[in-house]
């Protein structure tokens, strides 16, 4: 049989198509609908928090840190409860990350505060010495995408069907009512820290990466 | 023509695919280097803003050397051996010329575009799939030239049994095209910006979650099946026994290890994932599949190195044999490696650090990057038509890069384990006995050797570049073709 296929080409690409294709098709069919049902309580984020996961994603912070806990004791104790599936439902990506050469992050928003974030994201081994970490003071200069993180935002709601606008969950309205909300959001954040250049980014209408990244760390709880 | 006339091969897409290897080969394994030294030491990662970061240049270090290097040397390699094996000439239709060269070109634009959009900061984040949904769209246009360019070569064949390397270009193709398709579906956000002044780069992934991991790493470990396993092999297949004059040990072995491999290879994308909230049989069958794969890849190295039987001479006279038998030897590694790391409760220390690196590195070091640059040296001379221009270059070259590949994952093997039990460590009273910065600090001296293997490394490949610069400008012009072993000027 095989040297048969050798000398059909189109036969043997057929062939090795389906051998190859097979556990794929067996491995993520059966449980695809299962998988991406949220958790209880898990909401989808404010425009806000998605314009700080797009900050997460332009620099990739999920290059050294990870967003999923292990069901081990010594990963409970240092990070909190294990993740649940549900709890990603409205991650687009997902940003679990392969690799901790920093710690895990899915629960920072329960132990780490704004403060603490904006020190750290200025100098890192000020806050932990020893720390390998980059400095990122162009976040604090530079602006986030709002408009971007609400065409985010209503793409999840338009193609997906994430919940948005729904009773107890973010709102998203038009663009404009967006980027209202997104900026009273970012003054809560700036009024708990230090920066005077990021404070008046704020109080002028602006939302600089700093403060969106820092809302949307707070809210991974 | 007559089909005992000698056909005259045409290299000229060849050539372009070769210098692309060793134009990206070089960027890569530099940015490579950088991020390696910017671990041990962290101010390096300050010193360009925002462009200069870890995190924006690992992107670019991982795609450089994976879509850059390694797929240029695919195509390099697809060019030269499809044409000799389906004994054809790409010189005998203008069509399937046309179509190559498009296919050249549409590629390196594509990754210079690459280079630039990942240091910028538009990026997907999912890893091996970086590249906005723009740059998606271009790759399809040129994976699909490939196939046009393949299946035209292999309708136009005189020998009608395809040849074993062939098997596996194929399977290259078809499973990246198909694995690319699905990982990379997203939805670009402008077109529901209602509004909005939003980027045109930005995409959001058709799955979430859960799901998204999943086809994620089905994708990311079959990518590494597909572009760093399967060509590799379609290219020692040919240029082993094409060097050493020897035919290849056992056709029933090649056959077992091919369509072993097919079947076993994609299952094995669960073991990233074990731990995970994917489902729990799914870990299950990643982690015994990764254990099965053992079989179809040491049979195909196996199969490679039983053809040297008899004739291990010339590992003692020939560099390029060396480099060859040194790449077999790190697949089997490699694919021993894979599958203990694969196994749960080795798994569960081994996540997340660096012994992952680690393996990576003595495949596509190792493996990859040995086997694609004892193509070229065997090519050089066939499609310049001259000698390569020094021996002793290849000894130094192949020590410099195995001691560097041995730093590099002895260094990562030590660091993975430590941080892995360092993560997990107890004192006597139940807390856990280091905090996250301890085991950081302890990895520097780790770091720093890691960094040196790379920088071997590249060194090393410098030297190649040079000397197949040499061999193109300077090297002695042969009169005919040499049949087996590669001249080479001592």
């Amino acid at each position: 049989m095989f040297h048969w296929l050798e000398q059909r080409p189109f036969f043997f690409a057929v062939m090795l198509f389906l051998t190859v294709a097979f556990a794929g098709f067996i491995e993520i069919v059966p449980d695809f609908a299962k998988a991406s049902q949220p958790t209880v309580g898990t909401k989808p984020k404010t425009v806000l928090q998605l314009a700080g996961r797009q900050v997460y994603i332009k620099d990739s912070c999920n290059a050294c840190h990870s967003q999923l806990i292990r069901p081990f004791k010594s990963e409970t104790d240092r990070y909190g409860m294990y993740s649940l599936s549900g709890e990603y439902a409205y991650d687009r990506p997902f940003l679990w990350g392969s690799k901790r050469t920093g710690p895990d992050l899915h629960r920072v928003g329960n132990y780490r505060t704004t403060d603490w974030h904006e020190n750290h994201m200025m100098s890192p081994s000020d806050v932990v010495p020893g720390s390998i970490m980059p400095k990122y003071p162009h976040m604090f200069t530079n602006s986030a995408d709002v408009a971007t993180a609400y065409a985010n935002a209503n793409t999840q709601k338009s193609v997906f069907g994430v919940p948005y606008d729904k009773k107890g969950m973010p709102k998203l309205g038009s663009w404009e009512d967006a980027k209202a909300q997104a900026l009273e959001d970012a003054k809560k954040i700036a009024a708990d820290m230090k920066n005077q250049s990021v404070k008046d980014a704020v109080a002028k209408g602006e939302v600089p990466e700093i403060v969106a990244l820092i809302a949307y760390l707070n809210s991974l709880k | 023509m007559q089909s005992n006339a000698q056909l005259e091969y045409d290299y000229s897409v060849v050539k372009l695919f070769t210098f692309s290897t060793i134009l990206f080969g070089i960027i890569g394994m530099l940015v490579g280097v950088i991020i390696a030294f910017q671990l041990a030491f962290p101010e390096l990662s300050n010193l360009a803003g925002e462009y200069g970061t870890f995190g924006r240049l690992r992107p670019l270090h991982t795609n450089g050397v994976a879509f850059g290097f390694t797929v240029s040397g695919i195509f390099a390699t697809w060019y030269y051996v499809g044409q000799r094996t389906l004994k054809m000439s790409l010189n005998e239709s203008k069509f399937l010329m046309t179509v190559a060269k498009l296919h050249f070109w549409l590629y390196f634009i594509t990754i210079l575009l690459a280079v630039v959009t990942l240091i910028t900061g538009f990026t997907t984040s999912k890893e091996y799939a970086e590249l906005e949904w723009p740059l998606d769209l271009l790759v399809v246009v040129w994976w699909v030239l490939w196939g046009v360019a393949m299946f035209g070569m292999i309708g136009m064949r005189r020998e009608r049994t395809i040849y074993v390397s062939t098997w596996y270009y194929m399977s290259s193709f078809l499973a990246v095209a198909m694995l690319f398709l699905f990982n990379n579906m997203e939805v670009p956000t402008m077109f529901w910006a209602n509004g909005a002044p939003s980027s045109a780069m930005h995409s959001i992934s058709m799955y979430a979650g859960t799901n998204d991991a999943l086809v994620q790493w089905w994708y990311g470990h079959n990518a590494v099946a597909f572009v760093f396993t399967t060509p590799i092999i379609g290219m020692i297949y040919y240029f082993l026994p094409k060097e050493s004059g020897q035919n290849v040990f056992s056709y029933k072995l090649s056959v077992l290890a091919f369509w072993g491999l097919m079947f076993v290879y994609l299952w094995a994308g669960g073991h990233h994932l074990i731990y995970s909230t994917v489902p729990d049989w799914m870990q299950t069958m990643g982690s015994a599949m990764s254990v099965v794969l053992i079989l179809p890849s040491w049979g195909s190295a196996i199969n490679m190195l039983l053809t040297m039987k008899g004739e291990w001479g010339q590992l003692q006279t020939s560099p390029l044999i060396k480099f060859m038998i040194m790449a077999s030897t790190f697949y089997m590694l490699s694919t021993i490696e894979g599958p203990i790391q694969a196994i749960k409760s080795v798994n569960a220390i081994a996540h997340f650090t660096d012994w992952i690196p680690g393996h990576v590195h003595d495949g596509t070091l190792g493996w990859v990057g040995f086997m694609i640059m004892a193509s070229i040296f065997h090519m050089a001379p066939r499609m310049f038509k001259r000698e390569i221009y020094s021996k002793k270059l290849m000894e130094t070259q192949f020590w410099i890069q195995t001691v560097g590949i041995v730093l590099y994952f002895t260094s990562m093997w030590i660091a993975g384990i430590t941080q892995g039990m360092m993560w997990r460590a107890y004192d006597e009273y139940g807390s856990l006995l280091y905090s996250f910065i301890d085991t950081v600090t302890v990895l520097h001296p780790y770091y720093t050797l890691r960094g040196l293997g790379g920088l071997f490394y590249l060194i090393g490949f410098l030297l190649f570049a040079f000397n197949i610069f040499k061999t193109m400008t300077s090297g002695r012009v042969l009169d005919k073709e040499p049949a087996n072993a590669s001249p080479m000027a001592s």
